[in-house]
This record gives C-alpha cells, structure tokens and sequence, in this order.
C-alpha cells in the first residue's frame, strides 16, 4: 500500500510479521512497516472477522492492533520498531496462549 | 507506593505542552510531562528529532523545522519527560495514573494543563472501513515518520488546510496523487469572504494555503469539486471510490489508498472524563472545553492548552501552553499576580493576532452536514461495528439518550471509546429526535483513558506497602 | 391541574420497579413507572448480571431459588432470553482453610433441605474451569447457576411492561408526596398522579422516597466497581468468585470479562455520580490475574461504579410499610438483587393484590431495620 522513499541503509533493521523477516528503519512505527506488506491489512475484527489496516496512524482509532513479542492489542502505530520484534496479525476474538 | 510528585503536570509534548513546559521550568516550577509517542512534537512536528538531521526535513517545508528547536529547547528545560506513557486517569488531588513499557505508575501533581491536541473529524461513509482508506493526517504522519508514500496514485477526498497541505508535500516527495474529490460544499468561499477583512492581518498565512492550492492547480491533478456523497468498495479492501456531486454527476474510480479528511476537532475525551464543563462551537459542530483566558477549566487547576482548547495551530497552542504556565505558577506562589499578568499582557496580544484567521478558515471548512448524516449501511462504530441504520433504528425507540444507545447497541464500547463514533451518534440521536446536538451531547467517558491491561492494573497493587 | 389516576405507582425505573409493573399489570392493575432520569440508569445499568443462587445468606434462599426457575424460562416471561446462560457459579477455594469454610457452608444448606450447592475437588474444578490456576484447591458449585445480558434484560423488561399496558414516564422524578383520604398524591414537576398503592423500588434513593411517605428506614449506599475487557475468545464458561477475595470473574457473550467482586469506589448520592477508586481496583485485577494467570496482558475497555442501597444487615427491604398505608417496598438489594428480579416482581403483585404472599419474606420485612433504631 506505501513505499518507503529511501533506503534504510545503516539504519536498517529487522523485525517479524507472522514469522517472516522484514526490513523496517530505526524510528518509524510498527504500523508504518505493516503498511509495506502485500497484505496491507494488519488484524480482522472481533465482531465479524473483517480485515482492517491502520487508520489514523496517531492512536485513536485502534484499528492498528497486533501482537508484539506476545503481548496482544498493541497499537502499533505507537509502537517504534526494534530489532528482532515479533509482530503478529491477531485475527477474530483474541486469544490467550496456553 | 510513593507516587512521583510534582508541581505541575503536562500530558503532551506538542507545541503547546513543549512551550508550557518551557515556561513552567523558567518560573521555577517542577514539571512532569508524559506523551504517548516515543519523542516529543506532537502530531504537527510529529518524529521532529529524527527527521531534521535528514535530507527530507526540507520537503516538509519550514513550519515543520521550526520543531526542532522546539524540540531543544524543551529537552533541556529541565522538565521530567516520559515518552511512550500513556495516561490513563486522573483523580482530584490530584493522582494521575499511567502505564509506560508494562508497569503502572502515580504521579501526583497540583496543577495539570492537558495538550493532547486534536484529532481528525470522524467521517463515517460506506466502506470507510476497509484496508487502503485512511486520514490524510495518517499519511502526512507516514511521510514524516517513516519517510513512506502511497505506492500507487492515490485518492484525496475532504476539505480543509491539511488536504491541500498534504497533496503539496507529497507531490514535492515524488509521491503521485490520481486526484481529488474536494468536498468544500458551494458558495462556502461567499460565506467565509465575510470574514476576510479580519483575516487580512494574517496576509502570509493566506498566501501560503493560495500558494498550496496554486500549487496543486499546476500540477494539472484531476479535481472533482463539491464532492457530497463518498463510498470505498472492495473485496476485504479498497479497489473503488465512488462518488456524487452535489449537482447528481456521479463518478466512479479505481482506487488502492483512499485518504480522507473533514477538517479537525479537539480531544474532549480527557476533560470531560475529569467532569470540566464544555461548550458547543457551532460552525466547527464540536464541543470545545469552556475556559477562560488563561485556559483553566471548571475544574481548579487543570488546564487546557493547544488544539485541544480549539482548532488553532501551533503557533497558538504554544502562546496558550505559555498562558496556562504562567496562571499555573502564580496560582503556586512562584509569581506574583502581578508579574504574571504583565508577562502575559504580549501573549494575549499575539493570541488575538495568531487567531485572526481563524474564523474565516472555521467558516470555509466547516463541516458539511452529510458527514454526520451517514448512509444507513454505513459502520458508524467501527469498533463493535454498529451500523447507522441500526443506531437511527434505536433512536427512534422511545426517546432514548446517547447513554441509553450505546447500552442498547454496543456503539461506543469499543476500545476506541468514542473517539470515531460519539459525534456521529449524537448527531443521528439530534436527527432522529429533533434536538439541537449540543443538547444530546456525548455519552460519559469512562476511564481508563488508554486501554490499560489487567496486569499493568494489578501492578499498582503490588506497589502498595504489604497490608 | 391535569391529575393522572392509576391503580399503582411505581417509583424507580430499574429492574425492580420494571418487574413489579410487569406482575401487576398482568394482574389487571393499572401500572405508571415514575423514574427520575430514564430505566436503569443506576444500580441495573451497572449490573454485572450474575444470575446465582450460589452462597446467599439462608433467608434469601427459596426466593432465590424460585427466581432460577423463573430465569430458566425467562422468555415466557419478557419476550426474550436476556442472554442468560447457565454454566454454574462456582466459589473457589485457594487453600485448605477456604476449602473447610466451603465444606461447612454446604453441610449448613444441606441441612436445610436444599440441595442446589455442592462441593466439587480439584479435578473437577479443572475440567470446569480450565483457566483457572493450578493452585486452586477445590470449590463449591451451583451448577444451574449463570449469568445474563444486562442491558439486554433491562430492553426486556422495559418492552414486556410497555406491550403489558404499562405507562413509562422517564424524566419524572417524585418530588413531593401528600396522603389524599384513601390514595397518595404524587408530584413529579408539574405532572400530578393519583394511586391508591404505591412501590417504592427507588434503589439507593429509597430511603429519600420512604420519607416522604413518612416511614424512614436507615440505608447505605454502595459503589461496586467493574472492569470490563476487550473481547476474547472463550475462556471461562462459569462465573467465579473466590472465598477471601473481592473476585467476580465471568466471560459475557461477546466474550468481555467481566470482572467485578464489590471493590468500592466513591458514590455521591446527590449527584447522581460515582468515581471508580484505581488503587483500590488494582486489587480486583491482581485478584483476577492471580486466579487466571493468562489474563495478564488483556486490555481493559471501561470501568465504572454504580450507585446501589445496601441494608445494615445486606438483605433486602421486601414488604408492606410498618407505619403508611398503600406503600410495598422493594428495594436495599446490596449488590446482590439482579438473580431475584423476576420473583421479586411476583411478590410484590402479591401484596398488592391479595395484602400477603405465601413466599418467606419474613426476613426482609422493613422493620427489622427500624426496630433497632428505636432501640438504640
């Protein structure tokens, strides 16, 4: 859905979207990288299943919800990325791990 | 557990709580600030630190550097600064409670001005939920924190300073815009000329939105004008905009970003959770805190300062942060009455100055009535995705008050609180029952304020001495 | 000046005064609801709905038991399921010391004659309560128990009493109170009504309305304080509370957890407001999360008080007035009263039209309260 206009360089760092490794910069938010997949979609609603994305990008509409290194609803776009982070898509009703 | 005490407590790092802070530290006291963001700078010098050492500061143009040294100047006032702190509750005393990387904390305070700013009008329409439509502040914001830019040409609707502003610094990006549905209704430019001979002191400011809409003429970018009606299509996200002019042209577009923008409105979620009382602004349809001139609320020693007062900019906010400060000082004994109203006596002259646009911009982009008229398929709870046939369906059953709908429906108990849906829901209870809006109001916010969890909760608990 | 007459006037819109609307105007009455804001404002809005028979003092026992049957076949009775559903209540035990209290408790009902709390160990109150701690020891259970929809019951009861006839009149609160030769004489701003019996189901302002009737009766007031989460998936079916803490702990429909336990915040009975306490809220949520670890990181929604009575002796005011003529309290629920809405509602039709009722509500008789008082 977005690009990035320059390349990270040494700026560059990694973190991971449901398992798979992707580039984010020091300084922008988790939401800012989830916008960059080919998904663009970032978590599916409680009500109904349906796929929302990041909406007002400054924390009030949370629509950004993920789960970050296992602590779910995050908002992500409040949420800068740091090396190695674990992101994942929380899909319906949340659920908690064993 | 010994909460964190201070003299005055700031929730915002914005201009206007950065220049409250400011002036707080020069008059003596002990300030504490908290924001939810990882650096100071609000949402107008939004990542203000990170981007003025690079290249692109220059493309976000002047208005946008000038944080930097904001930013400095603050980082060394001497105040206590919490970043990535959420502010959850305030009690009178007063007690703030907040949560930052896992663990709740008290800070106890004797004086607070709240700069938590504005946000984007909601502006419900069908398919407004899909993935690929956003606020035209959400891509500004993506612009200035992530350096990112819509990957295909996108699609503007809305009206107001933003969109133009925006558009020119996407386009000055390298970014590509496939046109714009502008949704200023006809005749708005008549009736905001009435208010142009006070807006004329403010000549460099005219000339700057001229030159941004100039700007945008040149670039010879598609323009649909007196757009009224918007609906985002797509399968699990956007793929189409259609749209309907006032006149009945109709139109319909392929579409992967969809930006959307009804001008701003100011945070009311924190006063009215500490009970301050507040006004309705009737050009803007929003509830605004009611101050007096230094910015105090009905509640004694809290204050208001920036957007959050009313839609202003940045160079009001930081005069209001600095009038806030300076009440707040006297009021604790570090300044005479005296010195403080001749310190302030210059401020409220820039203040008057600084606010002379305003309602010639209030009344050339105040809001069209169909923005709080939505479709009846339209999601106007985004959260718990209550529909506004169904809210209007409620509504008309009995007599019932906002308090009562959302009881009835679930609109507004989402973790947004309100924030997308409680002026669309006032607005179609005032529709349906035939009373003024500002007499229906918002329902009562309930805190916590941020969505706190259980166990950043329990962990004041165990911050408490062993019982 | 326009008078409006009806056969009984019933002060308090809550859930109460709905279901007494609802018995008596199917027994033929002419029913006015008199509230002074709108139907559950108070106590009812901020109900958790716990729907339980589970631990309540012995002489709330065979009202409440009747009131379960009633909730099994709620919709017969308003129109609507009101969301209940029926996993059990069950009261846990942490240590050894809670397990003895459990078992004395249910040996104490047992010899009672009823039979509807059981005790169950460790194994079973797995199986029930997967998500509970490991630490928990055992429990005692009420398996027919469960919980409702709270605004869904209130939308229930408020239709059934509109489609039964019964007249709402919201925004109308009871200001002044004079005694005509055989009927009272209610003034509600400048709207007058006329009835020759009156309910007082005004919640925590029935001690207010008792006065004016010229029957005081001492009351206290209550603010429980509730945390409501985001939506999970399901996590506990039954309703838990736990011996020696404030815990009420249950999973709603939408798959909220709703967590309460009688943590109290600040009411102001003359604003009509409550404050939620955070300090003292922390401990419901430590609680919570010690009791189900994996609760830890779930986001909190909203939390809130509610304003409700609560009685010295924590049992309802269910009956005649001692000393006016015409006047059935039913009030003074003390956090406890939502299970009991349906037959409270009975009882009320009862004393109404027969003067008496054969269920045991000698226990709750108003006296007992002002009995003391003169006393002392």
């Amino acid at each position: 859905m977005f690009r990035k206009l320059h390349d990270p360089g040494p700026a560059a760092l990694t973190i991971f979207v449901d398992g798979r490794p992707v580039t984010a910069e020091a300084g922008e938010s988790v939401a800012a990288v989830l916008l960059r997949q080919p998904e663009g979609w970032c978590r599916t609603t409680p009500v109904s299943q349906s796929r929302r994305a990041p909406y007002c990008m400054m924390g009030v509409c949370f629509e950004c919800l993920v789960e970050v290194d296992e602590q779910g609803s995050v908002q992500s776009c409040l949420t800068p990325v740091r090396d190695g982070m674990r992101i994942a898509r929380q899909q319906g009703r949340r659920s908690l791990g064993a | 557990m010994t909460p964190t005490d201070t003299d005055l407590l700031i929730v915002g790092a914005g201009p206007a709580g950065m220049a409250a802070a400011v002036m707080a530290r020069h008059c003596g006291l002990s300030v504490h600030v908290v924001d939810d963001q990882s650096e100071p700078g609000g949402q107008v010098w939004r990542a203000i630190e990170t981007v003025a050492a690079t290249q692109r500061a220059a493309r976000l143009g002047a208005a946008y550097q000038v944080g930097a040294d904001r930013a400095a100047t603050f980082r060394s006032c001497g105040a206590i600064f919490e970043p990535q702190c959420q502010l959850w509750q305030i009690e009178p005393g007063f007690k703030a409670f907040t949560t930052r990387a896992g663990r709740a904390g008290k800070i106890g305070a004797k004086a607070i001005i709240l700069a938590t700013g504005a946000q984007e009008r909601p502006a419900p329409f069908p398919g407004w939920t899909l993935p690929g439509v956003m606020t035209v502040g959400a891509a500004q914001i993506l612009l200035k924190t992530a350096d990112s830019v819509p990957e295909k040409p996108v699609w503007i609707a809305g009206c107001g300073p933003l969109t133009l502003l925006y558009a020119t610094q996407l386009l000055a990006a390298g970014g590509r815009i496939a046109g714009l549905l502008d949704t200023t209704p006809r005749a708005r430019l008549a009736t905001a000329l009435r208010h142009l001979p006070r807006a004329l002191g403010r000549l460099g400011d005219l000339a700057k939105g001229l030159g941004w809409a100039l700007a945008l003429k040149r670039a010879g970018l598609p323009t649909v004008r007196h757009v009224c009606e918007l609906q985002a299509e797509g399968r699990q996200r956007l793929e189409r905009v259609c749209y309907r002019c006032d006149n009945g042209r109709s139109g319909e577009v392929a579409a992967d970003v969809l930006l959307v923008h009804e001008g701003v409105v100011p945070n009311i979620h924190v006063p009215l959770t500490l009970g301050c009382n507040v006004s309705w602004h009737v050009d803007q349809q929003c509830f605004v805190p009611v101050l007096d001139v230094w910015g105090e609320t009905s509640k004694q020693n809290v204050f208001v300062a920036g957007d959050g007062a009313g839609i202003g900019g940045a160079e009001v906010a930081e005069i209001r942060g600095r009038l806030a400060a300076l009440r707040v000082a006297s009021r604790l004994g570090m300044l005479s009455e005296d010195d403080a109203v001749a310190a302030a006596r210059p401020e409220f002259v820039a203040l008057a100055r600084a606010l002379a646009l305003r309602p010639f911009l209030d009344a050339l982009f105040a809001p069209r009535l169909q923005v709080f008229a939505p479709a009846d398929e339209t999601l106007a709870c985004r959260c718990e995705e209550v529909t506004a046939g169904e809210l209007r369906a409620r509504a008309a059953e009995g007599r019932p008050g906002v308090n009562q709908l959302k009881a009835f429906t679930r609109a507004g108990m989402g973790p947004c609180q309100g924030r997308q849906c409680a002026y669309t829901m006032a607005h179609i209870i005032a529709a349906i029952q035939h009373r003024p809006v500002a007499e229906v109001g918002l329902f009562r916010m309930r805190p916590p304020l941020k969505p706190v969890t259980l166990g950043e909760l329990a962990s004041l608990d165990e911050q408490e001495p062993a019982r | 000046m326009n008078v409006e007459t009806f056969d009984v006037a019933v002060i308090g819109g809550g859930l109460h005064g709905l279901s007494s609307a609802l018995h008596l105007a199917r027994a033929g009455r002419r029913v006015v609801v008199l509230e002074r804001r709108w139907t559950g404002r108070h106590a009812s809005g901020a109900t958790a709905a716990g729907v339980r028979t589970l631990n309540r003092d012995v002489a709330e026992i065979p009202i409440s038991l009747e009131a379960m049957e009633m909730w099994h076949r709620i919709g017969s009775i308003v129109g609507d399921d009101c969301g209940f559903h029926a996993h059990g209540q069950i009261r846990v035990a942490e240590s050894d010391g809670n397990m003895a209290a459990l078992r004395q408790r249910e040996a104490r009902v047992r010899a009672l004659g009823y039979s509807h709390e059981e005790i169950i160990n460790a194994v079973e109150l797995r199986r029930l309560v997967p998500a509970l701690s490991p630490h928990c020891v055992g429990a005692l259970v009420a398996r027919r128990d469960g919980a409702a929809d709270p605004h869904r019951t209130l939308l229930a009861f408020r239709r059934a009493c509109e489609t039964a006839g019964v007249v709402l009149a919201e925004a109308c609160g009871v200001d002044r109170v004079d005694r005509g030769s055989d009927h009272w004489l209610l003034a509600c701003g400048e709207r007058r009504v006329r009835a020759p019996v009156v309910v007082n189901a005004a919640g925590a302002w029935a001690a207010r309305i008792a006065l004016l009737f010229g029957d005081p009766i001492p009351l206290e007031v209550r603010a429980s304080m509730m945390i409501v989460t985001e939506r999970l998936a399901p996590l506990v079916d039954p309703v838990v509370s736990v011996v020696g803490r404030a815990l009420s702990f249950k999973q709603s429909d939408q798959g909220t957890l709703v967590i309460g336990g009688g943590l109290q915040g600040t009411a102001d009975l003359e604003r009509e407001s409550s404050v939620v306490d955070f300090t003292e809220l922390a401990k419901g949520a430590r609680a919570a999360r010690d009791l189900f670890p994996a609760v830890r990181g779930v986001r909190i929604a909203r939390c809130w008080t509610g304003i409700e009575a609560q009685t010295r002796d924590h049992l309802p005011v269910i009956g005649a007035s001692s000393g006016s003529p015409g006047l059935v309290h039913a009030f003074g629920f003390s956090g406890h009263g939502f299970q009991l809405v349906p037959v409270v509602g009975a009882i009320v039709a009862d004393l109404v039209t027969n003067g008496t009722t054969a269920r045991a509500i000698e226990a709750f008789t108003p006296k007992r309260l002002t009995a003391q008082r003169v006393a002392a």
